[in-house]
Formats: structure tokens, sequence, C-alpha cells
């Protein structure tokens, strides 16, 4: 086993891609030292990528926010413009795990660890959020909902590594938000979740809608004609039946330890509708 | 396996260590430095009872790798106190009797530590909901509680 | 032992007092050593290989390539822990568990184990031991165990304590029946009956350090081993016998302990490292994983309850019945027995009868967990009195005290009481503000009652005075709460002296005489008990003592506020001496001086609590939430009243936990599937509010003190008064514990669709 970190991503892309054995990536380590310790994975070699540069940082550009695969969740929260524009992300992020996990958990490794249940990914993938993936091949950008295929697989090839995920500038009338059900009051995984992305027309009617659920399918789902039956809303009464009715009968949740079928559908419609409300809210909604 | 050679700062000492690659930092504080205070209660991230602070950012040192420590400053429970100065926390956590049988109590001592240089007036619920990555089984989190609460009052008075 | 233990109803000085504890400091800077913070030279890392399969037959295990790999240093299955039981059934089943003999009984279940220069290797060594299984049908569930279809987990054992010998073999190892009066004729006399059928799920007392041990072994038969445990003495008594060693050469130290509640109250790995350690011939380390504690140590019964209960229209309880099943794991166990005799205990009852079925499942050994079994007794009982006081039409906390047990009730379980705290607890609750707050929408208010037997036992106490008249306390029960702080104070008290010029330890085994374990709420009453009477012993020799410096008769002598008084006026003109007077002249008035006790401690009183609280209820999702929580209890006299309160909410708490969140969730393989604090679901800081409580002191009219365990009954009530508030918030009966938000939802939805 081998550890090392490299300073620039061109050596973490090109280690990846000649080692032998089972290669991992280190961002926070949350879920990759979860994995070491269960003795579920046992990496020949370890790439420890917060050295490379504008990997740890969050930057703004024209275009929107640029967050490096190396940032912190505790740092989202304490970035105020982020914050600002999208709410919903941060407080998504910010529900990872406990104070101590926030130190170290990024979205990026949220993102690539591909659990189902992953807090940042509805939030995300409701915010049309897209991964900057550095490979041997080059560079290309994907959207979030790309990555995970699977729980605990991704459409990563070898040697490739998200290097940021980028989120768009916002228009005025805009609000996201993201919630999710756990027993406790932390510390749990959700049990099922709902991210909501909106903006709103100059009379507080939709515009545009994103709706993701999170552990109700084997991987974070895009629930496009949730999104659509809340276009032109104002989220009256009808429009959030209807909503917790698409979501609830979009979901795909399996019975395990954390929750049942029936809860997880019902639940899911629930979290929806107050997401939605959050977000619209947020936007100027009234 | 290759060891990584570390150079770190740990309570303000500067220490170096030779670590295996997939070591935690607990590992090596409580095995290869004899700095048994942080303690594993779960291995997973899930107790808070091995917290440390590395470079200001709270952690749990069983989620971190040894090798992770080269070049950065990691704070322990061991540092705690100046010399026989208990820190206020400590003074008050004994005072409240926040603690029982104390196996959580190095973790919580950092974590509320770590809390209080962030917010140095947290309410009730901050409180709560700031110390709960870090699990209790003897106290129900009341004395805790308020020993943090009056720490805080007495820090704040400082 | 010409020892009194009577109340006497003295007035204190020391006790009930709130000093700081002698061992915070240690604990607030990292230095107390619990269980993994001890070394030895060329100590090495033991780790045990452990069954995947609920249920399996070990047909072979082969583990040359594991003694092959370097750096291992020794590899043992059972062949290396051999019978030496001498058909005692109990040791041999704690053998069985420490290492499985010929089958594998549940996930989890140690089959062989390795000791290596280091974890890494030690891990490596695992892989490469080849179990060959044959695996076997399982179950899991407490009801489907008792089943006549369900696999046979043991089929050597036919139901005790039945009319009829049975023929056919059983997971049901004992039935056990409690009660007076006739049922029948009672439930005939009734107005109203409730009968309700209950479960809970199986939990997991979930201290924060997990169980772990250093075994040292030397090739002349004696032995050391560091250990957490909650009795070092008990552990050395069955290592040594499973190991045969002789007791008094393996000397046992208790490390600082990280939680027990019951749970350390076993052996399970300690002997897996002695043996390691004598076959590697070097000392061996081992400590669990937080998997290894939930698959393999030794959490609390699953249960089944069905309960009866009939009263008239004036609130009478004419007849009380409940069948209890208890899962014990796949070994035998009284879990049932134990929830049998505390169901009915709050109540003085004409008709009363409980039965109680042990049940074998492919689950760990179930191990005491804080007043083992009564507080799922207590959740069945509490909570049909609740429904039948609601059918009534009569407040809960009235109904209750109507029909309250009270001094010369003849206890369900046989005994009559003395002095109790059934009566003043109700009472207090009922006067209690909490009872009174508004409620706002969608919360429920609760409340409950719940009893524990405490023990007593055999305890033995040295305290030594210093020449400089400092005092040791050596105490044999292992502190868990702050014993040492309660155990200084009572020792400051009798002697007459200030706190601070003690100092309390707990003593290895070699140091002091046999003690039993610190359960059953016995530490500060037994110790606190011995205490006395050693502290009693060393006045006499300070008398003596004094006697001598004056050159009087010792009669003459009396011992006052911590000094000798020499009696009468013909010795107006000598002044007190001190202790510490007395104890700097001790070199030459006769040696040390020391004060002994060696006692079996009776009498200890039986303990009752009320609470009280307030849940919401979020009825779209099933979430609750905890909004105010009182604990009312009597401790007999609170000795550190601050640790008293201590014991009550970190009780209150776990009840908590139990109530809404925790459980063992096993998959349809028998596997566990929550083997960790992400999904085995402990209350954090945020789930909970502050937990008020009420301190009442009924003494105990068999401790010089009136003193009483206080440290178990703070569980029995919450899963039934949480059971009761959330059952008042959203109008459905909850009766499968935990009552977590899937169930609660699911029960609304019943409801909800009629």
């Amino acid at each position: 086993m081998r550890y090392i970190r490299p300073l620039s991503i061109e050596d973490a892309v090109g280690e990846l891609a000649k080692a032998v054995g089972p290669a991992a990536i280190l961002a926070g380590g949350s879920d990759l030292l979860v994995r070491m310790k269960g003795g579920f994975i046992e990496p020949e070699l370890i790439v420890d990528i917060k050295a490379i540069g504008g990997l740890a940082d969050i930057s703004e550009t024209a275009d929107g926010f640029r967050i490096g695969a190396a940032v912190p969740c505790a740092v989202l929260g304490e970035h105020k413009a982020l914050k600002q524009a999208w709410p919903g992300v941060v407080e998504a992020a910010n529900l990872i795990g406990s104070k101590q996990v926030q130190g170290r958990c990024t979205i990026t490794g949220n993102l690539c660890n591909a659990s189902p249940a992953a807090d940042s990914v509805p939030a995300l993938v409701a915010a049309g959020a897209k991964a900057v993936v550095a490979g041997p091949s080059g560079k290309r950008t994907i959207a979030v909902e790309s990555v995970p295929t699977a729980p605990g697989r991704t459409s990563l090839a070898k040697g490739e590594i998200i290097e940021a995920i980028l989120l768009d500038k916002r228009p005025v009338h805009a609000g996201d938000a993201y919630l999710r059900f756990i027993p406790r009051t932390e510390m749990d995984i959700a049990v099922v979740s709902a991210g909501v992305n909106l903006t709103l027309d100059d009379h507080g009617a939709i515009k545009t809608a994103r709706v993701a659920l999170g552990a109700a399918a084997p991987t974070v789902l895009l629930v496009k004609e949730a999104g659509q039956v809340l276009i032109g809303s104002k989220l009256d009464e009808a429009t959030l039946e209807r909503l917790a009715k698409i979501c609830a009968g979009a979901c795909r949740p399996i019975d395990d330890k954390r929750g049942t079928i029936e809860f997880r559908r019902k639940v899911a419609g629930v979290l929806a509708q107050r997401a939605a409300a959050i977000a619209y809210k947020r936007a100027g909604g009234k | 396996m290759a060891g990584v050679a570390v150079s770190t700062t740990i309570n303000g000492d500067a220490v170096e260590y030779l670590c295996q690659p997939d070591e935690t930092l607990l590992e090596v504080l409580r095995d290869r430095l004899g700095l048994t205070g942080a303690k594993e209660g779960c291995g997973t991230g899930d107790c808070g009872a091995c917290s440390v602070i590395v470079d200001g950012r709270l952690v749990c040192s069983c989620l971190v790798l040894g090798a992770e420590a080269e070049g950065r400053k990691v704070e322990t429970i061991e540092g705690m106190a100046h010399g026989d100065q208990l820190h206020p926390l400590q003074q008050k956590f004994i005072e409240h009797a926040a603690l029982q049988c104390g196996i959580c109590t190095p973790g919580f001592l950092i974590a509320a530590k770590d809390l209080l240089e962030k917010n140095p007036s947290p309410t009730e619920e901050e409180i709560r909901f700031g110390l709960a990555g870090n699990l209790c089984r003897c106290t129900g989190y009341d004395k805790i509680v308020r020993a943090v609460q009056d720490a805080a009052a007495v820090m704040k008075g400082a | 032992m010409n020892f009194d233990p009577r109340f006497t109803g003295r007035k204190f000085s020391s006790v009930g007092t709130r000093p700081l504890r002698p061992d915070g400091i240690d604990k607030v800077t990292g230095r107390a050593r619990y269980g993994a913070d001890f070394n030895m030279a060329g100590q090495l890392v033991g780790r045990v290989l452990r069954s995947p399969h609920a249920h399996a037959v070990i047909k072979s295990i082969d583990t040359s390539k594991a003694e092959k790999l370097a750096g291992v240093k020794a590899v043992i299955t059972a062949k290396d822990l051999p019978d030496l039981t001498d058909g005692d059934a109990a040791m041999y089943d704690i053998l069985d568990n420490s290492m499985a003999r010929t089958k594998a009984l549940y996930d989890g279940h140690a089959v062989a184990a390795v000791a290596a220069i280091d974890a890494r290797i030690a891990r490596q060594a695992l892989k490469l031991i080849e179990v060959d299984y044959e695996v076997l049908p399982h179950v899991t569930d407490v009801d489907e165990a008792m089943n006549h279809h369900a696999p046979l987990i043991n089929d050597a054992i036919f139901t005790e304590g039945l009319e009829e010998k049975p023929v056919k073999a059983s997971n049901v190892t004992k039935r056990t029946q409690f009660g007076h009066g006739d049922v029948h004729k009672g439930f005939a006399q009734a107005d109203f009956i409730v009968e309700r059928s209950f479960k809970t799920e199986q939990t997991h007392q979930g201290y924060i350090e997990p169980h772990a041990c250093v075994a040292s072994v030397n090739p002349d038969g004696t032995a050391d081993l560091w250990v957490c445990t909650q009795g070092h003495f008990v552990y050395r008594q069955h290592c040594a016998q499973l190991l045969g060693l002789e007791a008094s050469k393996l000397r046992v130290t208790s490390s600082e302990i990280g939680g027990g509640f019951g749970g350390k109250t076993h052996v399970w790995a300690e002997p897996v490292a002695l043996a390691l350690s004598r076959k590697a011939g070097r000392p061996v380390k081992l400590v669990m994983t937080r998997d290894e504690v939930f698959r393999a140590s030794g959490p609390t019964s699953a249960t089944s309850i069905d309960v009866k209960i009939g009263a008239t229209k004036d609130g009478t309880i004419t007849a009380a019945e409940a069948t209890l099943r208890y899962s014990c794991g796949p070994y035998p166990g009284s879990w049932a027995e134990i929830g049998a005799m505390t169901a009915f205990a709050c109540y003085n009852l004409e008709n009363v009868k409980t039965v109680g079925f042990e049940v074998l499942v492919n689950r760990p050994k179930t191990a005491a967990y804080r007043a083992p079994s009564a507080p799922m007794a207590a959740f069945a009982v509490e909570s049909a009195v609740d429904e039948l006081a609601h059918e009534l039409g009569m407040n809960a906390v009235d109904f209750r005290i109507k029909n309250a047990a009270q001094e010369g009730t003849r206890a369900s379980y046989g005994p009559v009481y003395g002095p109790i705290g059934i009566g003043p607890t109700l009472e207090a609750v009922k006067n209690h503000p909490h009872m009174k707050a508004p409620l706002k929408a969608n919360q429920g208010r609760g409340m409950a009652c719940g009893f524990w037997f405490n023990f007593g036992g055999q305890t033995c106490v040295d305290l030594n005075i210093g020449m400089d008249g400092s005092v040791s306390l050596a105490v044999g029960t292992v502190d868990v709460g702050g014993s040492r702080a309660s155990l200084s104070l009572v020792a400051a008290e009798e002697l007459g002296i200030d706190y601070s010029q003690l100092k309390a330890i707990v003593a290895d085994t070699s140091s002091l005489g046999y003690n039993d374990m610190t359960d059953g709420s016995r530490g500060t009453f037994s110790s606190s008990m011995a205490t006395i009477s050693a502290a009693r012993n060393a006045i006499k020799i300070l008398r003596d003592r004094a006697a001598q410096m004056w050159d009087i008769p010792v009669d003459d002598v009396v011992w006052e506020k911590g000094h000798a008084i020499a009696k009468g006026e013909k010795y107006g003109n000598l002044s007190a001496l001190s202790l510490k007077d007395i104890a700097a002249k001790s070199g030459t008035t006769g040696g040390p001086i020391a004060g002994h006790s060696e006692l079996v401690a009776d009498g200890a009183g039986v303990s009752f609590a009320t609470h009280i609280c307030d849940i919401e209820v979020d009825p779209e999702t099933g979430a609750t939430r905890v909004i105010r929580y009182t604990v009312v209890q009597d401790a007999g006299k609170a000795v550190h009243p601050t640790y008293v309160e201590g014991q009550y909410q970190g009780g209150a708490a776990q009840g908590i936990g139990w109530a809404l969140n925790e459980e063992y969730i096993y998959g349809k393989d028998g596997r566990l599937q929550n083997a960790g604090f992400l999904d085995y679901r402990i209350p954090v800081c945020s789930d909970l509010p502050m937990i008020d409580t009420q301190i009442l002191e009924i003494p105990n009219p068999n401790h010089p003190y009136g003193v009483r365990g206080v440290g178990e009954t703070s569980i029995v009530p919450p899963l039934a008064a949480i059971a009761n508030a959330v059952s008042n918030a959203v109008g459905v009966r909850m009766t499968h514990i935990p009552m977590s938000p899937p169930r609660i939802l699911a029960a609304l939805d019943a409801e909800r669709e009629g």
C-alpha cells in the first residue's frame, strides 16, 4: 500500500491511471476510511488530492461557483455568497454527519461514494450542478446526476477524478431547499430526502423547477414530472397534493434497516412539499 | 507496505513519526505516541470519542490518516490544560458532574472547545446540535450542556 | 460481624453534599486509563474470528496457513480452551460463548483467535483461517422460536418448570410463575378489562468503551489481567476456572470503565486473551471493535408480552395477569423470570399471576442491561394500566395512587414490603408543575411507574490511615458512576473528617477480599455499608491509641467529629486528639491504623420511580421529539445528590433511546444489519431536552444511612411513559417498541384508514 499526495491534477490522474491494484482517492476520507476499516476496500494506492492547487478552494466565476473537490462541507457553510445563492445545496452539505465529519467530508466525495442516500446529491441534482472530470484523455463537464450509476458505482473511468462541482449563477427570483427524514435529530443517514430548486417569474409564479429525491431508488432520482407540475403554480394546495403524489409514485424504494417502502413513498411526498414551500419562500414567493 | 515519514505539530510540540499508509491518526496518537486521551468508541466517525482539532477544524481522528497530519497542527485533550491550570471547560465538567464513566469526556471537551471558539455565546440548542457528534451514554447530556453553558459564561467574563 | 446496619436517622455533615469527584482531573485531562489504554512490554495484538452464520455446525477449522504467517505468534480455537467446567452448565455456556465448540450459535460467535505482532498481521491471519461450516436453519424472533416447527437451537434442552415433564426438546428453556390470589375470580369481579399484546425489540447497553483487556500468563501459572469490567473479582473466578488457573494467582485489575450498564458483567474476550497469551508466551491486548461489541457481547432480551388487567368502576384493580416471553440468546437464562417478578411490583393486588418463558434464539447471549428485564414488563403493564384508567374515565395518576403498593403490601413476586417509595413518587408527580403545564397541538403527555429490586451481596473494604492523617479507602466495587466520591463522603461522615482528607481507589483482586460486581444498583449501597463498618473498626483502634496516649481506659474515650475525647470530668484538662494527632503517633502506639470490613450486605431496599414526559409527534412523518422529561425517584438517602441525579438522567436517556429508536435489526439470513452507532441509534445531544429530577428520600431501614440503590430504576418507566405520551399525542395505542417513525406512521395510517 502506498500513500501519495500529488501537487497537480495531472500527477494524480497519472498515478491513478497507472495503478495496478485498487486505488482510492482521498479528500475528506469520511467514507473511504470507514470502508477501509470495515475491510470492504483494501487499496494498493491512496491518492490524497488535498494538496492539489485549486482543489481546496471555492471560487466565484462569471458563470457561478466552482467548488473544488477537496473543499470540506463546513467551508461551504462559511461561504456567505454561496450560502446566499444556493442555501439548499449548502444546508444539504451541512447535514452530512457530525461537526467532526463536516470538517472533512466533501460534496464531491458524497457524490462519488454513490450512495442513494447521500445528502448533498439530491440538492445538487435539483440545482442542476455539473461536475468537472479530469482524466487521462483530458477534461469533461457532466451533469452530477450522471455520476452515480448504482449504489457504490459511478460512471467515472479508471484514472478519472472529479476536480470541481459547478453551480450556476442565480437569477433574481430563485430559491432551493433540501430536507431529509432521519429518526434522530442528527448523525443519521437519510431515510428519504427531497431537494427542490425553483425560479419564479415577476408575479411569483414558478418558472422553472427541479425536484430530486434521495434514498428513494438505487440512485438519486430527478423527478421531471414533479418539476413540471410546479411550473406555473404558486404552490397552491392542489399543486402540492399533486407534487406529493407524483413523488410518492416516482419512488422505487426498498425495505431496509432505515425504513420501509411505504414509509419512504409517503414521506418522500411530504418532504417534497415542505422543501418546495421553503424554496418558494426563498425565491421570494408569497 | 511502505512507511510514511510525518513531521507535524501536536499540542504545540514538533513531532515526527513513521506510520503505515492506512494507519489512522487515532492509531498514531494512541499506539505510537502514547497519547491515549483520544478514545476509540467506534472507529467509524459515529461517536466523537476520538475528536481532535487539526488546523482549527474539529475532526474524528479515526477518520484521518496519520500520513495526512504532515505539516499540520494537531490539538488533543492532552494539550487542553495549561500546566496545572485546567481549561474552564475541564473545570466546569468536573464541577457539574458532566461525566460519569468519562470515556466520552475528552472528545466532548475538544468538541466543546471548538464550539465555543467559533461561537462564544451559544444557545442551548446550538450547544446540543454542536455536540451531536459526540455520544455519551451515561449522563443524558443534561449536565454536559450545563457545564458548557457555564464555561461559556466564565470564558466571556475572562 | 458485629456491625449494626439499622437506619438510625442521624444528622449528616458530609453525606448529602456535592464535592468534586476524586477521579475528575484524570478524566478531563485524558490521563484516566481505560481498558484499551494499558500496554505491557512485548505485548501482542489479539483478534477474534467470528461466525458469519446465525446457526452452523463447525465441521473443521484449519489454522495452518494463519500459523505460518510471519508475525503470528498464536492461533487458538476451542481446543485451546478445554472444558474444565466439571458439569457446571452455566460455566460451560460461558466457555462455549467465549469460543464456539461444536456449533456457531449466532452471527458473531467467536470460532478462533490469533495473536500477532500488530493489528494488520492479525487481521491478515484471520483471513487465512479456514472454517468449514454446515449451515443450519436459524431462528431470531422470540415468538417464532416458540413455534413447534422452529429450528431447535439445543436438542438437549427440555422446558423446565412444566407440570408434566416434556418429551420433546424445545427452545423454551424454562417456565416460571409468580403471583397470589385467584385471577379468574378477580376478572369476574371487574367492570372493565384491558387485554393487549406487546413487543419490544432487542437493545444494547451501548457503552461507549468497547470491551478491552490485556492478558499476561506466565509459565509458572501466575497471570495478570487488566480489563474494563463491572466486576473484576467475578472475572477472576470465571477466567481462573475456564483456564485452569488458581484464582489467587490471577491478579485482575479493573481499569477505568467506559460504561457498562450490565454489559460488562460477563466474560467474552478475556478467557480468549488469556488463552492466546498462554499459547504465545507473551502479553496479549484484545480490544473489540464496535461491530464486535454489537454482534458478540450481551444485549438485552427481545420480548413478547400479553397483559390483562381488570378493575371495578371505582378504580380498584381486581386482577392482573401477564405472560412474558424473553429471548435469552442461544443459552438458557432467567430473564423472563425477572420480568415476571417485576411486572406488577408497583401495585397492591389481590389477584395476580405472571408467567415467564425463557426462549432460545440465534442471537448473542443476553446479558444484564440496567434493571434487566424490568423495562419491558413495565412497558406492557404500564401501557395497559394507562388504557384501563382511560376506559374507567379516571386520571392515570389517581388510578395508580389508588392501587399503589405500600408498606405491608404483599408484592406480586412474594415478599411483604417495608417502607417504599411508589406512593410518594406518585404523589410528587401528581403535584409536579410538569403535570399541569399546557400542551400544544400534536403533543402528548405520558407517565409511568417502575420498580427494581436492588442487590446487596459480598463486599470487602479496606480503610488505611496514613501517619499524616490522610485516609485511603480501597473498595472492590468498580466505580461506574462516581461511587469513589460517594464512598469517600461516607467514610468522611463516619470518621468525622473532611472529604478532602480522603482518597478512594478501586483495588485489584490481589489487594482486597472478594467483592461481587457493580450490578443490581449495589455499588454504593453495599460498599457504603462496608465502608461504614471499616470506619467504625478504625475508630475502635483510634480510640484505643488515644487511650494509650493519655494512659486512660479505652472505655473512657469517645469519638466525636473526628476527634478522640476523654469522657468525664476527671479528664477536664485533656484536650481532644484529632485523627491526625493520633495518626502521627501511630508508629509508637502499635503501628499502622486501619479498618477492615468483610460483609454480606443484606437488606437492599427496593426502589420505585415515576416518570413524566411530553412528546411531540409529526403526524405526516411519524417523527417524535421529546419536549420535556421529569424523573421522580426514591433514593433512600442521596449520598452525593449530583451523582444520584446523573443516574436518574442517564437511565431516562437510555430508556428514551430504547422507546423511540434503538433496536437490533436482523436480516432474513440471521445476520445483524446494524452493528454500529450509525444505525443502532442511541440518543444524541440534540435529541433530548434537559431531564428534570426530583430525589425523594424514604430511608431504607436496613442501611445505617438509609441508602437504597439508585442506578437502575430510572430505565424502567421511560418505555411506558413515552408509549403513553405518544399514544396520547396521536390517539393510537402503541404496542411495539421502539416506536420508530415508520411504526408510528403505519399505526397512524391504519387508524386513518379505519
